[in-house]
């Protein structure tokens, strides 16, 4: 599998990371040769094997619907990098 | 009092009950080894202040006769578990200046035990890498590492990504060290530094308040300088904690109780698949050697197949880059860490991340970002779970025929910073023995085994069935105590 320079560009964008232009080429062959390295898992045969959803044997807890602890609005906040008025403060989202 | 940082855990503990010497006293000899052994670069954060306060509420509660099972014993973090008030970086530049206001179940269960903070130490950006070479605090340095320190003739990496660590440890700056392991990062370091490290079965520590790499794959586990050190760190750091959806609800054993040398009868797996092509001719010696200790203490070496080892690197190289994408979509610049500002949101997102992760990061994320998106999700995430599930299969097998399997734990012995770089999967080969297990959440176990003919360690890797860490530390014991490898670090505090 060989990844181009544009899909590259595409996933960074998905991913929300900001590549600049220069480096998408090489970034490209390093990610080509990653996924050509894990193409080998197509010789395994998987017909009917389910997908691992959990390496544990055990179902998710269930707990009762109640409020057990919080109240943490100031410390929350305090590692925000911008907050004001008990609120995160982010760049104006709407016209 | 120097002799103070070379003892073990269960010396140190004989010693402040004997009161040979303080908690404090103890604590104050670590604080200026972690000083001494600044040039590794082991540690990001050092918090001397709050050792000694912790020794002095120790010493405080151990003259009331409340010591716990850890009480007085200085101790390492990696800097990927939360630590109230006590910067946590992940050795990232994402994380700047950030600051938990809560705790992480683990470190909170070892101040429960009466363990002592020396401070946090270094580790590959979020736990993602195998030599230390990927820290936005710099290279840690192997005290393997041959020629004067700070001015080595070869700098050797102290493997990863638990390095600050296992350096931290090996150097006699820290009587232990937590460290997690998502592929192999607590026992490959373990083995390039010629120290102990045990990751327990998938379940068994709370994951709650470490930053997350790959919830699937991640586990803490203690490292330290003997087995019976590590049966006493890991008892302390499991337990049942209903804040992780995947812990379980097990009572945790005297891991120490279980060291009792007898291996008698007990069948030992030797995985035919992972003597792998090109092994080098050392690795396969001390492997042998392995199995021939373990005979002579009477246990019964057992062939086995685990048909699927050649496909975990691969399956690991999928699962890992897609849970960490997804759990480091959590880094937006607006709740904690680094921001860097954009002309609209979006922007300040694609700054933010673009400054924020290193090179390795990014390139998970990418991988697991394009594995995970739509019409790429069935040939790759999906195909590599269902492989994940035939490797769990290939152990479930085996250990119909054995009780404990017995293999190296990495295919070399350390190298220098500067090789093997420019290839990143020559780098994810490092992982290839220990991958597998964590895959399928079993418990595994480096021990030193001896060294090489560089005179660096090597180290064995014990496996076991789920939740059958105490076979693991009972085997790992008697390979301890049979090699009895008696070289040491050239820099130690």
């Amino acid at each position: 599998m060989s990844l181009d320079k544009a899909t590259v560009a595409k996933i960074a964008h998905l991913a929300r990371i900001k590549v600049p232009d220069d480096e998408l080429d090489h970034l490209a062959g390093e990610l080509s040769q990653i996924l050509t390295f894990v193409e080998q898992l197509g010789e395994v045969n998987t017909q009917d094997v389910p997908p691992m959803t959990s390496v544990a044997a055990q179902t998710l807890r269930r707990r009762k619907d109640e409020v057990t602890d919080g109240g943490y609005r100031d410390a929350v906040l305090s590692n925000g990098p911008e907050t004001a008025e008990g609120f995160y403060v982010v760049p104006k989202v709407v016209e | 009092m120097t002799g103070l940082t070379h003892l073990t855990m269960a010396a140190a503990l004989d010693g402040l009950a004997k009161k040979d010497f303080t908690a404090v006293e103890l604590t104050e000899a670590h604080v200026k080894a972690v000083e001494t052994i600044r040039p590794l670069n082991a540690f990001i954060t050092e918090t001397p202040e709050q050792a000694l306060a912790m020794a002095k509420a120790s010493d405080a509660r151990r003259a009331k006769g409340e010591a716990g099972p850890m009480e007085g014993l200085p101790i390492a973090v990696k800097d990927l578990f939360c630590t109230k008030g006590v910067p946590t970086t992940a050795a990232s530049h994402i994380l700047d200046g950030f600051k938990p206001e809560y705790e992480s179940t683990v470190t909170s269960n070892l101040w429960r035990d009466g363990a002592v903070m020396l401070g946090k130490v270094n580790l590959d950006e979020f736990a993602m890498g195998s030599a230390n070479i990927t820290s936005y605090h710099g290279n840690v340095v192997s005290p393997w590492s041959p020629g004067e320190v700070g001015n080595w003739s070869r700098q050797l990496v102290p493997g990863g990504s638990s390095g600050g660590s296992a350096a931290a440890v090996a150097a006699r700056a820290a009587l232990g060290a937590t460290g997690t392991d998502t592929g192999g990062s607590i026992r490959q370091p373990a083995a390039f530094t010629g120290i102990v490290g045990i990751k327990p079965t998938y379940g068994r520590c709370s994951r709650w308040g470490v930053v997350a790499f790959a919830s699937s794959l991640d586990q803490a586990g203690p490292m330290t300088r003997t087995v019976e050190d590590a049966a006493i760190m890991l008892r302390s750091m499991c337990g049942f904690d209903p804040k992780d959806s995947t812990s379980v609800d097990m009572a945790v054993p005297d891991f120490r109780a279980a060291l009792t040398g007898d291996i008698r009868g007990l069948k030992v797996g030797i995985p035919k698949e992972y003597r792998v092509e090109g092994m080098p001719a050392e690795i396969a010696a001390i492997w042998d050697q392995g199995i021939a200790w373990l005979k002579e203490a009477g246990a019964e070496p057992v062939e086995i197949s685990l048909p699927h080892t050649k496909y975990a690197l691969a399956t690991y190289y999928i699962v890992a880059p897609a849970e960490a994408s997804s759990n480091l979509a959590r880094y937006d610049g607006l709740r904690y860490g680094l921001r860097v500002e954009g002309a609209s949101l979006k922007d300040m997102y694609e700054n933010t991340r673009g400054a924020g992760f290193g090179k390795e990061v990014r390139r998970r994320i990418l991988i697991g970002t394009y594995v995970l998106s739509a019409g790429y999700y069935d040939a790759y995430y999906n195909k590599a779970r269902q492989v994940r599930t035939r490797i769990k299969w290939d152990f479930d097998e085996a250990f119909k025929q054995c009780d404990v399997i017995l293999t190296p734990t990495a295919p070399s012995t350390a190298f220098a910073i500067g090789e093997k770089m420019d290839d990143p999967i020559q780098m994810y080969l490092n992982d290839v023995f220990t991958v597998p297990a964590s895959l399928a959440g079993l418990p595994g176990m480096s021990v030193p085994a001896g060294v090489g003919s560089d005179g660096l360690p090597l180290g064995l890797q014990l496996l076991g069935r789920p939740f059958d860490e105490e076979t693991v530390l009972r085997v790992g014991q008697v390979i301890e105590k049979a090699a009895a490898v008696t070289a040491t670090p050239p820099f130690m505090a």
